[in-house]
């Protein structure tokens, strides 16, 4: 598989390491509540077609992508930035 | 049926073959069932099979989509074993050994269990004392286990490195004796016609649409069979799907569950004359290998880390096994790989399996094998047709729960947390 | 013995150099070829026809195609560690000295005494082994002992060619290479599609299974733009390595097909001479991604199946057609082609050509095409329409054939059999597109009912089919698909395409489909697979007995599964199989081909990680340890000092010695490969408050902490130090093991989790050397070499960090203790790690320092109750490991909300103490602690983490995990090692066994 690096450019993927379900979100600092943790570690989704999924160019710049994959057919459609900078790169790419 | 022997064989041989029948009925639907299995797939033939023979529940359904078999049964790489960390995984793998050594009579179907034994090897004194507590806890609880020095792994299997100069060199290894490989397809085969004789229907190419619910209890499954829909009502429902659990789950309204699914791949090598006479697992990568009857060297080892449902894996995996199966056997690396192919593995998030009531009311289920479903057939079956018979789990199951995650009770053999790619 | 060499001239042997001689031995005789032949057209030249056994039965097989699809011509090649079996003739370009032997005979291919095999006849069929060998019915394990047995025997007799026993001396290399084009195969598609994509500028790769480029072209009898084809092809060979960004790769097997256009292809650089030049690598990977692909591969012809149809002789006809006008080679005297479809006659008449007698073209149709007439009429054979044969006599070999009327509709065979003389039969039954790489990226393949074969079908990645491969038969349809394919690809690629010039081939046209022909039967033994020896009756056996599926057709009868994975036989077998059911061929279903398209050797695939497998990693001062009788240990990738050993010192006598040293005077020890993450920014504070459980948001400037780090699921994932350098600044360590994965846990939560927070970080693990120096006199050590730091216990006071000058290198020093002595860390740039070193070392002359390895450092923390690694295994909590003063219940952090949970908190957990041995035996590491005796143990109560012998202490002691420990100090157990023939009797003690105040680190 090529994954295209929002920083790097496209790269096989086997530069990067899989962070699993884009999903799955930490609750906010406020919230310790186990019920809601639970989730976050432990309940997925694990679709079949479209997977928005985390990957970390550990081989490159050592960011996060959310990359959207197909889990049926693996075919790659949309790789974004996400953290800190993010907005930046979606700003200049404007 | 004709009951297999030397002697039907022969027989047979003198009719020219004409008289020998299907090994199971191409049966039709019932309208209804005690129990109906989704998934004809190793796990389901076998609950099918022990809910008939030891549970006397003969009026059973196995609903597979495609061809009986057709998923991780017949993909794996035939290992069975034991040799296990935790009490709750040793006692019940145990129990799969002890069925393991009886079945081929059982279902008077050789399904060709060979003990040749298992070996881990180790490369570093520190990963001898894990192996040594791990064989402990094996003696302990009554299995056979052996701690080899780097001369006797050497003698037992002469191809292999032991060379001090090895980037990882072998200081020895713990062997599991009575532990090795059986043959997949046939340990299908074998319970599929063992439950049709006892009257259990396998319904092939017949595909679980959808659940039928009554007040929110699952009272039957919705079909597809040769284009044609058909509501089939059963008074429980198992479901053993293996990597297709997520999508089977959803069509009951279970949206998510600790599980994820991911393609591991298996490779195997022309045939050759024996080389290899154990199953051998190496202990500075994740790499396993054994030889088959047929001559092939059959090997494997980590899965391909992301969330697929396509049964095909790329190259990353295919350089680190191969690296890693030439560092242990130098004299391999002339040897040719033949074929190579994928099975979707349901990863659960502590590594260990889940056999259980629920999680719908009517319904029960049996996943989460991540990649060593194999071996766990018999006992997975016997467990499962249990649970599924007395309506709750048996003492050996019972900690195999959908609840130990809630309550902070994961059964992680390697400690490595739940991501379900690390097990 | 009925193969010979022809008379080489011009259109005989065009692939041969007949001036050139080739000495090669075949089971130890000594045979001459030519340069140009394989290994197969010499034993042919040589009149040799038996060349291998098949599996099962162990009848003789010869040589049944010319290419990579062979299923009988196995042999064994070369000696010793280059020992590789189960090599097809067919595919070994034969050199001079070149080895082959028969395999999987005896006690030789001529007589093999294996062939017994065959005499239990009809009882040896498709699932023999699954209904017998049960055994007598026995308790317990004997049952499955009587299987045991007997497959200790069948496995002998099983398996095809030995493998080496000793190392391949030979190096394997890996290309990674990008294209905008992949073209595989080189025939007249292949070569229009990458012509055009070269002429418009686009980068491309031409790769070729054979040695020779042109495919189908290097024997084909027609003219492009009139000239002959090989001509043609050699040219356009030449014309296309000229440009710069082509590159064209001979031998080189495009073996298999990944996602997003991934390919891996084999280059076999050095499998026709000898030995690999000196540096050169035997075979290379080539790791290839292409922009867009061009799939030029030809179709694989397939035989009829019939009677006696394995005997060697009976070969496929354009195979005869090749070796009789490439190699110059004729398979037999008396040649008969048998054929359902055109293709056969034109083989027909080339091989007639060359001067072979083709006795009989034998056709199931009741008429042809005049093309075949003619054809047919320049061979001057007999022909037999509406006939089929219906047996392969013979003694061993093919000596003779049976040709009866056939009917093509009803498959019915007439009462009447002439018999003839032949000793090759040439069979043509048709041809399959080979559509292998297609099939692995799981495209489903669609019937083509004219052709009677299954055609690549839609694709799901970046590639296009061309000529035969997509069923587009015959030169001139070739030509034209390889450059639509081409324009095609180019698009997806976005190179615009220039114009295709097409050339116009003068030769041959005719229809390619066959009649529907696939068995002819007569009740007798015919093969379908011929290596794994499956017959026709064993596709009907499996109908019987339910295996209608093709996958358990596959599986129960091993139809396809052998080495050459059906090529030749696949199809055949699935025609068998609708027959039986009474379904068309396509309801059936076909198998998916699976990666690699041709065994690929384990060497090439692992490429230049064979021989070396991981990266060494090694501390800036590896050599002085190596140097100094360290004894070196190998910790994840890094390699450590286990410990300094004095001639005559066993290691434990080494670590004694060395951890009473540091006890008593001073010691150092190399931590570099602690791992180092550098954490800033104005949140750095707020983020590692956030990871650990216990609180960093305060610590000082100039201080450090020990920090616990949970997973979120609750259980201790890592743990170190952490420095506050600066307000913004902290230096974090991990533990070895933990630091890859502890920076992945770190950037996760910046990126995913709290994208607001402002920090940054990065791994320097690389970057800083460090070397713990420790015990009662390191201050003194210190004192003396340190400058721009005052080590009094008020300048430097424990946990506290400075900064310094060692000898003019910059150091960071910071005092911390793992072993419970007074300590210090002292890091510096990596570069200068040696000289730190010896610096300390130089300043520690005086105190007797020692250099301690990292048993002593085991020991050390071990008396002291430090965790580490085997404590930390991810199954424990900060509470089980006696550290739950160190979970905040100030403050949210990862792992606090699943640390709740009710598991975590009930009794019965095992937790950390520590046991003391009080019989004096050694407690060797992976006990378990039970109440019983080595006999009788009775159950596991916990188990032992970390062993050692404690000098401070005098005894063998060990941390252990323990069930309810904390309350059961002073209860005597033993820990147990029937692995190891162990039984130690215990005390359970504290874990802080030494100095549990810890006045002597901090003071």
């Amino acid at each position: 598989m090529r994954i295209t690096c929002p920083w790097c450019g496209e790269r096989d993927h086997q530069e990067f390491t899989y962070r699993g379900d884009a999903a799955a979100k930490r609750p906010a600092m406020s919230d310790e509540s186990i019920e809601a943790h639970q989730a976050y570690v432990y309940d997925r989704e694990n679709p079949d077609g479209a997977h928005r999924e985390l990957w970390n160019h550990t081989g490159g710049c050592r960011k996060h992508l959310v990359v959207t994959r197909n889990t049926l057919t693996h075919q790659i459609t949309l790789c974004e930035p996400i953290g800190p900078w993010a907005k930046r790169l979606k700003a200049a790419a404007k | 049926m004709t009951r297999y022997s030397a002697f039907s064989i022969l027989t047979n041989a003198l009719r020219g073959n004409r008289d020998w029948t299907p090994a199971w009925r191409k049966a039709e639907p019932k309208a209804g069932y005690d129990v109906i299995i989704v998934g004809g797939g190793g796990h389901g033939l076998a609950t099918a099979y022990y809910l008939a023979s030891v549970h006397g529940v003969t009026n059973v359904a196995v609903v597979e989509k495609g061809y009986l078999g057709s998923g991780n049964i017949g993909r794996n790489t035939t290992i069975v074993r034991s040799n296990y960390r935790l009490p709750a995984n040793s006692d019940f793998y145990e129990k799969s050994m002890q069925l393991w050594r009886g079945l081929s009579h059982e279902l008077n179907y050789n399904v060709m269990f060979s003990p040749r034994g298992v070996l881990n090897l180790a490369h570093t004194p520190g990963q001898m004392d894990t192996y040594a507590e791990r064989g402990n806890q094996m003696r302990l609880n009554g299995i056979g286990a052996e701690l080899l020095d780097r001369d006797q792994v050497a003698r037992l299997n002469p191809g292999l490195d032991v060379n001090g100069s090895a980037r990882f060199p072998v200081v020895g290894g713990l062997l599991q004796p009575e532990a090795g490989n059986a043959r997949h397809d046939a340990v299908a085969w074998g319970y599929a016609r063992g439950a049709d004789k006892l009257g259990v229907d396998i319904l092939e190419n017949t595909e679980v649409t959808g659940f039928l619910k009554e007040g929110g209890k699952i009272v039957g499954v919705q079909t597809r069979r040769n284009g044609e829909q058909a509501d089939i009502r059963a008074q429980k429902v198992g479901v053993a799907v293996a990597g297709s659990t997520g999508r089977v789950m959803k069509l009951a309204g279970v949206d998510r569950l600790p599980i994820e699914s991911t393609v591991l791949q298996a490779f195997v090598s022309e045939s050759i004359k024996p080389i290899i006479p154990t199953v051998t697992t190496f202990g500075a990568g994740h790499l396993y290998v054994s030889q088959s009857d047929k001559g092939g060297l059959v090997f494997g080892g980590n899965i391909d880390y992301y969330n697929s449902y396509a049964s095909r894996g790329n190259l990353p995996v295919w350089e680190e096994v191969t690296s890693e199966l030439v560092a242990m056997f130098p004299n391999f690396a002339r040897l040719r790989l033949l074929r190579s192919w994928g099975g979707i593995m349901d990863m659960s998030m502590d590594g260990s399996p889940i056999i259980t009531t629920g999680p719908v009311d009517g319904m029960f289920l049996n996943a989460g094998w991540c990649y060593g479903g194999f071996k766990a057939t018999p006992a997975s079956g016997w467990c499962f047709a249990h649970t599924i018979a007395q309506d709750k789990p048996h003492d050996l199951n019972a900690a195999f729960t959908l609840d130990r995650f809630k309550d902070g009770r994961p059964i992680d053999e390697l400690g490595a947390g739940p991501t379900p790619w690390y097990h | 013995m009925s193969g010979f060499r022809l008379n080489l001239r011009d259109g005989v042997g065009t692939a041969i150099d007949s001036a050139s001689t080739v000495t090669f031995i075949f089971d130890g005789k000594s045979y001459e070829g030519l340069r140009g032949d394989s290994l197969a057209s010499a034993l042919i030249a040589n009149g040799i026809s038996i060349v291998a056994r098949s599996f099962k039965y162990h009848r003789p097989r010869g040589i049944f195609t010319a290419g990579s699809e062979e299923p009988s011509a196995l042999v064994t090649l070369r000696k010793g560690g280059r020992t590789e079996p189960n090599i097809r003739a067919t595919e070994v370009e034969l050199y001079d000295g070149l080895i082959a032997s028969s395999q999987n005979a005896w006690p030789s291919v001529d007589f093999d005494l294996m062939a017994v095999n065959q005499l239990p006849g009809k009882a040896f069929s498709a699932g023999f082994y699954y209904k017998t060998f049960m055994g007598p019915k026995m308790a317990g394990n004997r049952t499955t002992q009587f299987w045991w047995l007997c497959e200790q025997l069948i496995r002998r007799a099983a398996g095809l060619g030995k493998g080496a026993e000793l190392p391949d001396p030979d190096r394997y290399g890996r290309m990674n290479a990008f294209c905008d084009l992949l073209v595989v195969g080189s025939g007249a598609a292949g070569l229009a599609a990458a012509e055009l994509a070269a002429n418009s500028g686009a980068s491309v790769i031409l790769c070729e299974e054979r040695a020779l480029a042109g495919g189908a072209l290097t024997s084909a009898p027609d003219f492009i733009d009139g000239q002959l084809a090989r001509d043609w092809a050699a040219d356009k060979c030449r014309q296309l390595v000229s440009h710069a960004n082509v590159r064209l790769l001979t031998r080189t097997t495009v073996q298999s097909y990944f996602d997003d256009n991934t390919f891996m292809a084999v280059e076999r650089v050095a499998d026709h001479v000898p030995t690999p030049a000196k540096g050169q690598v035997r075979q290379r990977a080539w790791n290839i991604r292409a922009k867009s692909a061009v799939f030029a591969t030809g179709a694989l012809e397939r035989p009829i199946v019939f009677p006696g149809n394995d005997k060697p002789g009976v070969m496929l006809a354009d195979a005869v057609r090749r070796y009789a006008v490439e190699y110059g080679a004729a398979p037999g005297k008396q040649v008969v082609v048998f054929t359902n479809n055109d293709s056969g006659w034109l083989a027909a008449r080339d091989i007639a050509r060359t001067g072979v007698v083709v006795a009989a073209i034998v056709d199931v149709r009741p008429d042809v095409s005049d093309v075949a007439r003619g054809a047919g009429e320049d061979s001057r054979a007999k022909v037999f329409l509406g006939s089929a044969v219906t047996r392969a006599k013979g003694f061993r070999t093919l000596s003779a054939i049976e040709i009866s009327a056939y009917n093509e509709l009803t498959g019915k065979v007439g009462d009447t059999r002439d018999t003839m003389g032949c000793d090759c039969l040439a069979v043509s039954g048709g041809w399959s597109p080979a559509f292998h790489l297609t099939s692995q990226q799981g495209t489903k393949p669609v019937w083509d009912a004219e052709l009677q074969a299954f055609l690549p079908g839609n694709p799901t990645q970046k590639w296009h089919g061309a000529g035969a491969m997509c069923g587009e038969m015959g030169l001139q349809a070739a030509l034209e698909t390889g450059a639509a394919a081409a324009e095609a690809a180019l698009s997806e690629a976005a190179v615009p395409a220039g114009v295709a010039d097409i050339p116009v081939v003068d030769g041959d046209r005719i229809d390619f489909a066959p009649a529907p022909v696939f068995e002819i039967y007569t009740g007798k033994k015919s093969f379908v697979d011929l290596q794994h020896d499956v017959t026709a009756d064993d596709v009907r056996l499996a109908h019987r007995e339910g295996f209608v599926s093709v996958e358990h057709l596959k599986r129960y009868t091993t139809m396809g599964m052998a080495t050459d994975q059906g090529k030749t036989s696949n199809l055949t077998g699935l025609a068998i199989m609708a027959r039986a059911r009474d379904l068309p061929i396509p309801e059936v279903g076909t198998t998916r081909f699976r990666p690699p398209y041709t065994p690929t050797a384990l060497g090439a695939i692992a490429g230049e990680l064979y021989g070396h497998l991981k990266p060494d990693r090694l501390t800036p001062m590896h050599d002085w340890h190596v140097a100094n009788g360290a004894s070196m240990y190998a910790n994840g990738l890094w390699s450590r000092p286990e410990s300094y050993n004095r001639p005559g010192e066993s290691v434990e006598q080494a670590y004694i010695r060395e951890a009473r040293a540091v006890r008593a005077g001073v010691g150092l020890v190399d931590v570099s490969t602690l791992g180092k993450i550098d954490v800033q920014g104005p949140d750095a504070a707020e983020f590692l408050n956030r990871v650990y459980s216990n609180g960093f948001a305060k610590l000082p400037v100039g201080k450090a902490r020990y920090g616990l780090m949970l997973r979120e699921d609750g259980f201790l994932f890592d743990d170190g130090t952490t420095w506050r350098l600066d307000e913004h600044r902290f230096l974090m360590t991990t533990t070895t093991a933990g630091a890859g994965r502890v920076m992945e846990h770190l950037e996760y939560h910046l990126d995913v989790v709290w994208p607001d927070l402002k920090v940054a970080i990065a791994s320097v693990t690389d970057e800083w050397a460090g070397v713990a120096v420790a015990g009662p006199k390191s201050r003194e050590v210190l004192k003396a070499c340190i400058k721009g730091v005052d080590v009094s216990d008020k300048g430097l006071p424990f946990m506290g960090v400075r900064e310094g000058m060692i000898n003019g290198v910059r150091v960071l020093v910071a005092r911390l203790s793992f072993s419970g002595e007074r300590a210090y860390e002292v890091y510096c740039g990596a570069g200068w790690g040696q000289a730190l070193w010896d610096s300390l070392l130089k300043a520690g002359e005086t105190f007797d320092v020692v250099p301690y390895g990292l048993e002593a450092l085991s020991t050390l923390r071990i008396e002291k109750g430090h965790v580490a690694g085997p404590e930390l295994n991810g199954r424990t909590t900060p509470l089980d490991l006696g550290l739950g003063g160190m979970v905040s219940n100030k403050k949210n952090f990862v792992g606090a909300a699943l640390l709740k949970r009710s598991a975590f908190h009930e009794a019965g957990r095992l937790q950390l103490v520590a046991i003391k041995s009080t019989d004096g035996q050694k407690i060797v590491g992976g006990g378990h602690l039970v109440k019983g005796s080595l006999e009788n143990p009775g159950e596991s109560e916990g188990h032992t983490t970390s062993t050692c012998f404690s000098p401070e202490l005098n005894c063998y002691i060990s941390l252990a995990m323990l069930k309810q420990g904390t309350a059961r100090h002073g209860e005597r157990l033993f820990a147990t090692s029937p692995i190891r023939n162990r039984h130690v009797a215990v005390e359970v003690v504290s874990p802080h066994m030494v100095d549990p105040e810890g006045g002597r680190m901090r003071g």
